[in-house]
């Protein structure tokens, strides 16, 4: 199966420090792996370079051939960071049709306006975000990741502060898009959620990665099982 | 026409929330009109003065409340991490700061024609004579600061001290594009004939549109990422 | 090591030559017919002005390395040359309005041309109060090159304005610039000389900068380590 992500011998340094060392990551397609490790292990960091919105030093990353930052690989990418992305002043159908817009999709306000429907914020489609509930912020924020029906899902702790309703929708997402065959590489620390849907786990600690492979049963069932085996701080 | 169209987009999104909250022309509009007033006590505005210092005076007052319009430019897409997103999408670098420039054009030129109304008003000084010209230098010139307030915002939107930092580094770099728009509305205001002189100040104001438009351009990618 | 056996060695160079010209300054050459010993103040006031132009595009031409080798080392040597070349052009100001005050009775004028100066100065001080606002190395790096780009374009006005406007300021005396020079040739060798001691105290404290800026970037990544562990 090809790589949707390569990253081959990667180093990002903020000045001399490196916050990713020697990172080597092949992500195959169609695969959904969960980048895993504690505050600071570079988990953020490395989204953000396959993101395109950070720039790293040495070596390589690909985003289905592409380097992060080209349009060909935005346009294949979905990313939810940890804000939700979205315009407080503007409706949640404006931000959609405007999110729409610069992802040059076609028929950008039916797709605005069939997403509003698909998170439950078509009655309140042209309420200004600021109005919104936590729970409706987070829903609209999940509607723009999927806005663009991406190839590549690049979710930083995606299920922290989420309430019921849009963990239980994220999920739902998240699973049909496997379905779809797409890529899905998302951080956490919450283990359980997280491995229940990841066929592959990377454990990065302080920007190294300790660990990469198929998620287990064993993972499944001792989540923290991991962190004992591979990184320092669980060794001692 | 991709990247005009999605600067676009952009420019759209930036004033629709400008017409909705009104922060940032609300107040530049009231720093413009608080500076109009304390001209007339800090100078006595004899005509033979007027014909010195309108153009300087105007210019001022479009660069200080420039600058207040352009600190919220970038500044509005921290909240949410909303330019994250915008960068994590296909929209280029380039589009979004043309687009911004836009927006910012679009909010200073409306901030000059009231200005302008005003001055008229309470100087009695009578803008009209040659308005299509005025209107060209006028357009000219805020497109330069605009841009140029765009690309700095985008420079400084991440720093400590933002509203600090957005004017030293501004200013510096106008001081050859306010002087061709103070020479060129001087003339305009009073004189209303174009020589040689002026029409070299023309020259420059086009010559620094173009190039800061482009340096602009080429340098959005690495103001914006990293 | 070589760095600082450099620097030293520029200095000591420098100094000499210094000396060496301060004394045909002083000793060997004539008041001048109009300005009296006064003009003497020109021999640092146009050589610093011209070193602190050139600074400004050496430097843009290491922010240009910088931006198409992502090595911080060039960012280290763009910003210590603006610094260098900031004080100059500092220097070339303040010898201006010291000539200015006693020959035309005014420590400054408005024209273009002090302006552009006054102006440029501006600039390179905002790039480095900028700097100063940006704690992450490869970040300051990054937005100091673009501003580096921008001041130095706006450089190119200042260059052009002795050209494009006639202003109260004192026209070209150098003969490389006239042609066949309004200055006298042993006064313009002394300025070219002073001009080569000036640029060699210029690099010695380049240099020194330098290593400053490398050695904080290296304080910088082992407190991020420290932080780390």
């Amino acid at each position: 199966m090809p790589e949707a992500i390569e990253i081959h011998q990667l180093w990002k340094f903020y000045g001399d420090y490196p916050a990713i060392r020697d990172l080597t990551l092949p992500v195959a397609e169609g695969s959904c792996c969960a980048l895993l490790g504690r505050n600071g292990a570079g988990k953020t960091t490395l989204l953000r370079i396959l993101a395109g919105l950070s720039p790293f030093q040495r070596g390589s990353v690909r985003v289905f051939g592409d380097p992060p930052r080209s349009s060909e690989a935005r346009r294949r990418l979905g990313f939810l960071g940890h804000g939700i992305g979205v315009y407080e002043d503007l409706s949640a159908r404006e931000n959609l049709r405007f999110f729409a817009t610069v992802c040059r999709i076609e028929h950008a306000k039916q797709t605005a306006d069939s997403w509003l429907e698909r998170v439950g914020l078509s009655r309140v489609a042209m309420m200004p975000v600021r109005q919104f509930s936590r729970g409706m912020r987070q829903r609209l924020a999940l509607a723009r990741t999927f806005l663009n029906t991406p190839r590549i899902l690049l979710l930083d702790e995606p299920f922290t502060s989420l309430d019921d309703r849009a963990i239980a929708m994220l999920s739902e997402l998240l699973v049909e898009s496997r379905v779809r065959g797409v890529t899905i590489l998302l951080s956490t620390h919450q283990l359980r959620e997280a491995l229940a849907i990841a066929s592959h786990v990377a454990l990065l600690e302080n920007g190294r990665l300790r660990f990469t492979g198929p998620r287990t049963p064993e993972m499944l069932d001792d989540p923290g099982l991991l962190y004992r085996i591979h990184t320092e701080l669980g060794a001692a | 026409m991709r990247t005009l169209s999605q600067a676009l987009a952009v420019a759209r999104k930036d004033l629709a929330v400008e017409i909705r909250t009104k922060e940032s022309t609300n107040a530049a509009g009231a720093f413009a009109l608080a500076i109009l007033v304390l001209f007339s006590f800090a100078f006595d505005p004899s005509a033979d003065m007027l014909r010195q210092m309108a153009g300087g005076l105007l210019w001022l007052v479009f660069a200080f409340a420039g600058a207040l319009v352009f600190n919220r430019g970038f500044a509005k897409e921290l909240p949410n991490e909303c330019l994250d997103a915008l960068l994590a999408s296909p929209l280029s670098s380039a589009s979004l700061l043309l687009g911004k420039a836009f927006a910012n054009v679009v909010l200073l030129l409306a901030l000059e024609i009231v200005s302008l109304i005003l001055f008229g008003v309470l100087y009695d000084v009578n803008w009209t004579a040659c308005p299509w010209s005025l209107a060209a230098v006028f357009f000219l010139a805020s497109w330069g600061i605009a841009i140029i307030g765009a690309a700095f915002g985008a420079l400084t939107v991440n720093l400590r001290l933002r509203e600090l930092m957005l004017p030293v580094i501004l200013y510096p770099l106008l001081v050859p594009l306010l002087i061709a728009a103070i020479e060129l509305t001087d003339a305009l205001l009073f004189e209303k004939r174009i020589t040689g002189t002026e029409l070299l100040w023309g020259r420059i104001l086009l010559a620094f549109d173009i190039v800061f438009t482009a340096l602009a351009m080429a340098l959005a990618e690495t103001i914006l990422v990293n | 090591m070589l760095r600082e056996r450099t620097a030293v060695g520029l200095a000591i160079a420098a100094g000499a030559l210094l000396v060496y010209n301060l004394y045909q300054m002083f000793m060997v050459l004539p008041d001048e017919a109009l300005q009296g010993a006064i003009y003497r103040i020109l021999f640092f006031h146009v050589p610093a002005g011209i070193v602190g132009m050139i600074g400004y595009f050496v430097a843009l031409t290491f922010s240009l390395l910088y931006l198409s080798s992502g090595n911080l080392r060039w960012d280290s040597l763009s910003a210590s040359i603006v610094e260098v070349s900031l004080v100059f052009s500092l220097v070339n100001i303040v010898t201006g309005s010291i000539w200015a005050r006693n020959q035309w009775g005014i420590w400054w004028t408005w024209d273009y041309r002090l302006t552009s100066a006054l102006v440029c100065i501006l600039i390179f001080a905002g790039y480095l109060m900028m700097r100063r606002a940006i704690e992450e190395p490869i970040q300051r790096a990054r937005l100091s090159s673009a501003l580096c780009i921008f001041g130095c374009v706006d450089v190119v006005i200042v260059w052009k304005s002795i050209e494009w406007f006639r202003n109260n300021h004192p026209g070209p005396v150098l003969s490389i610039r006239t042609g066949g020079g309004t200055m006298d040739p042993a006064m313009e060798r002394i300025l070219w000389l002073n001009f080569l001691a000036i640029l060699l105290i210029g690099i010695s404290l380049v240099l020194v900068r330098t290593r400053q800026e490398t050695m904080a970037r290296e304080i910088d990544s082992l407190r991020r380590f420290a932080n780390a562990v």
